[in-house]
């Protein structure tokens, strides 16, 4: 297994509710996976199953070739569309918390020569994300598009083996969007980061991903609409040689023909 | 009432409808006063009138009874005891309520953090809270006073029973509210239960805590002048229901004053610390 991630026939269901059916997904360290799919495909509820936050009713999740324990870890950091942040704290309080957890397990605090080292890191990482200029504003100051930074910065100090990005710039003006794309592609090659991203936005998934995935529903019972779940339709790889096949450009655009509409809640 | 022309001139100039009118820090002093003040010369008219038609009424004792009356109280030692009966009356009812709020506030700090965090301490205790929350709080006063005695640790007993249950449960709601993404994303950021408690929920239930005591203010001076009126020796309740025997309105509507007064500044002060010390807490209004 050669693969950091992999998914094993992966099945979820709550009760009579079939949410994800037979998902198989090897995902390398390196790539920058898009999931996109239309509204209640179980896009959240995979990205829960590969955060720990929910266990699979069937199949086995790996990481680095070890079997995943259904609680989050430090090992996969997160950032939520909303409230990934925490409002009590500053900036620069935030993005320290992950070390001060690591390394003060009883007061959750650093002090003297410890603390001005995790300061320095987590000034380091804030002047990555563009924040240096608000190291001691609560939350609540910053524009959603600060928050979501901080929320990044927060994550990668503590150098996650995969970064899960839950529809991360869905709340944020289109201007302020298209730079938080950049700014994500840009981590993503400097700290050599391993990204999922859910989106609902098809071009972003394009754009942003060196590979695409579409969760869908292959059948539909109309009578009962929950026996089914949804798995993975499209598993499009997007490295330069293959964009490059017409076959491959034929499915792109068969994807954004199919989903650019409905993917909207 | 419609706003008539002279009105309007004391008011900002702005839109004509009553819910947009803005009101400036002075107008806003200026319009507060003007019912408190009224309040008290309806009261100065109707006092005079009685005392014009008998001039030893009691219902309605006019200010310089009462303060005579008072300054009895408040500079002179009680021949008895030698106790300036004020000042101990105001401390020992002080100390209780502070105690009672103090132990009120811990409990509900500690149980609320538990309860609203932790699943299996939610789901064990969370309905004995809830089933001592609806017992009413005098219903109780007997077995304290038969079990705690006539003394201070009755009314204290009083004043917890009658507020912490409800603070616990204000406190673990807030706490079971938090954003369940922040409670994973601290997770991910390698906290555990304890440093999760510590460090996310424990500060962020700071300033409800604030909130729920100024709100159990109110019910906490019920227990506590009850508990003192039923069996005391001692408290600014207990001194009420003393001279109520004798029609001492002189001394009872100063005391009622003090104990407002009392109950604005302790309000006050709670306010100014939820402001001073979590200032995050105060966003919209910073």
């Amino acid at each position: 297994m050669s693969a950091l991630l992999s998914l094993d026939n992966i099945g979820l269901e709550y009760g009579d509710q079939v949410i994800l059916e037979r998902i198989n997904l090897d995902i390398d360290a390196g790539a920058f996976v898009s999931i996109i799919g239309p509204a209640g495909a179980g896009k959240s509820s995979l990205l829960r199953l590969v955060l720990g936050q929910d266990a699979p009713t069937r199949g086995q999740i790996m990481l680095d070739g070890t079997p995943l324990r259904p609680e989050c870890g430090p090992d996969r950091g997160v950032v939520f569309q909303r409230y990934s942040v925490f409002p009590h704290l500053t900036v620069l309080q935030n993005t320290v918390f992950g070390l001060e957890c690591e390394q003060s397990h009883i007061l959750g605090r650093l002090f003297g020569s410890k603390r001005s080292t995790a300061l320095k890191e987590a000034e380091e990482m804030l002047d990555a994300v563009g924040l240096s200029g608000a190291l001691h504003q609560y939350p609540a100051q910053l524009s959603g598009g600060m928050q979501q930074r901080l929320a990044i910065a927060q994550a990668l100090i503590k150098r996650p083996r995969i970064l899960l990005l839950d529809e991360p710039f869905g709340a944020l003006a289109p201007g302020i969007r298209a730079d938080m794309q950049a700014l994500t592609k840009r981590l993503w090659t400097e700290y050599d980061l391993t990204v999922i991203m859910i989106t609902h936005d098809v071009s972003e998934a394009f754009s942003l991903g060196t590979r695409v995935l579409v969760l869908d529903k292959r059948r539909h019972d109309p009578h009962a609409p929950n026996r089914y779940g949804a798995t993975a339709v499209y598993d499009l790889p997007l490295d330069k040689r293959e964009a490059e096949d017409p076959d491959v450009s034929n499915t792109i655009d068969e994807i954004r023909n199919t989903y650019q509409d409905t993917t909207h809640d | 009432m419609e706003p008539s022309e002279s009105k309007d001139t004391s008011l900002q100039k702005g839109p004509g409808r009553w819910v947009n009118m803005r009101i400036g820090r002075s107008q806003r002093m200026l319009l507060g006063a003007i019912p408190i003040l009224l309040v008290l010369v309806i009261y100065l008219i109707a006092a005079s009138q009685r005392h014009a038609i008998n001039p030893s009424d009691k219902l309605l004792p006019l200010p310089g009874a009462m303060m005579e009356a008072m300054s009895a109280l408040i500079f002179q030692p009680d021949p008895l005891s030698g106790d300036y009966l004020f000042w101990s009356d105001t401390l020992a009812s002080l100390r209780r309520l502070g105690t009672g709020l103090g132990i009120s506030a811990l409990s509900a700090l500690v149980a609320g953090l538990l309860l609203g965090i932790l699943p299996p301490v939610r789901a064990t205790f969370g309905p004995l809270v809830t089933s001592i929350a609806v017992i009413p709080p005098l219903a109780l006063l007997p077995i304290l006073f038969i079990a705690f005695g006539l003394g201070d640790t009755a009314k204290v007993a009083l004043i917890v029973i009658g507020i912490a249950p409800v603070m616990i449960r204000d406190v673990a709601g807030h706490v079971t509210a938090l954003p369940r993404e922040q409670i994973i994303k601290a997770q991910t950021l390698g906290a555990s239960s304890w440093q999760l408690i510590l460090r996310v929920a424990l500060p962020q239930a700071m300033p409800r805590l604030i909130q729920a005591t100024r709100l159990a203010l109110g019910p906490a001076w019920v227990f506590l002048i009850s508990a003192e009126a039923i069996a005391s020796d001692v408290g600014l309740g207990y001194r009420i229901f003393l001279v109520r025997r004798y029609l001492s309105m002189d001394i009872i509507l100063p005391y009622v004053a003090w104990i407002a007064l009392l109950a604005i500044a302790i309000d006050l002060m709670l306010t100014w610390s939820s402001r001073r010390f979590y200032p995050w807490a105060h966003g919209a209004d910073r």
